[in-house]
């Protein structure tokens, strides 16, 4: 009964977050400061981000303000992240 | 008459097609979710602003850090988040027994990101990583510790979900606080998400 309920998007969505967090680990254990791949690192983790809202948090069937407020929230916090770290 | 047989048609058309939009959990509940991601998002800033001033030194701590125990911690959140998103259909579906599973499954994961960090704080303070030692362990013991502090309201939420998931039939009201406490643990995983590349691997 409890494996059934697993047969639904977010079992896939959780399978490419943890896809995506080994990558990150991978890609972003060993480099040194001023790297482009700090940046791919982040950007990897705000595409985590915004599907945990999407899918885990249910964001995706939500109005569209406030889904349009946590996209614009994932959009900021990219841009400011990337941001600093390349030009600060 | 035509137009209110065309209107009634193309509206039924438009509800068949589109499940209808849903806030997940008491909207009010919403401030408080997008303030604590606005306020770690300023943390997060000010933790880059602080790397910018000493990025060698940030560098040379962040590879003092448990990296193992880091990934750990991510997957578990991940896999806890999963539990709760899953109990919360099964609750939907009025599957009690599973929905409590689960809710055990994800609590059991909280505490196991609670034992973890207990085992890496401590391994730190044991190497003279303390926050008086740098910047970065300063913000790293003050992020990670806010954190924590999330995690501990988060494994409290989830009892008190536990106690719901139970009862055979939810409200209204009862189910939206439901899907907001479920909402308050997936924010703890998110945050999560963001401070492991941050500390760990960026900084």
């Amino acid at each position: 009964m409890t494996l059934s309920l697993f047969r639904a998007r977010s079992t896939v969505v959780w399978v490419v977050l943890v896809v995506a967090t080994l990558v990150s680990w991978a890609v972003g254990s060993e480099h040194g400061t001023g790297s482009a791949i700090a940046v791919v690192v982040l950007g990897v983790a705000v595409f985590k981000v915004r599907y945990v809202g999407l899918d885990f948090m249910e964001l995706r069937q939500a109005p569209l303000l406030l889904r349009g407020m946590f996209e614009c929230y994932c959009v900021v916090l990219w841009c400011v992240l990337a941001g600093m770290y390349l030009w600060l | 008459m035509n137009q209110v047989t065309l209107r009634s048609v193309v509206g039924g058309d438009r509800s068949s097609a589109k499940p209808a939009r849903h806030v997940p959990g008491e909207p009010g509940l919403w401030i408080l979710l997008f303030g604590d991601m606005v306020v770690f998002g300023v943390f997060f800033g000010t933790f880059m602003y602080q790397r910018s001033l000493a990025p060698e030194l940030f560098d040379a701590s962040r590879q003092t850090l448990s990296l193992g125990i880091g990934l750990a911690n991510t997957l578990i959140l991940l896999t806890s988040s999963l539990f709760v998103v899953t109990a919360i259909r099964a609750i939907r579906s009025s599957q009690r027994l599973a929905a409590r599973w689960l809710l055990v499954g994800a609590l059991a994961c909280g505490l196991a990101f609670v034992g973890l960090k207990v085992v890496e704080y401590t391994a730190k303070v044991h190497e003279g990583n303390t926050p008086n030692q740098n910047a970065f362990y300063l913000y790293y013991f003050i992020l990670t510790g806010l954190h924590l502090f999330h995690v501990f309201i988060g494994i409290v939420v989830l009892v008190l979900l536990l106690t719901q998931a139970g009862k055979s039939d939810l409200s209204g009201t009862r189910m939206a606080l439901v899907e907001g406490g479920a909402c308050f643990w997936h924010l703890v995983d998110l945050l999560w998400i963001v401070l492991f590349p941050l500390l760990y691997l960026v900084s």
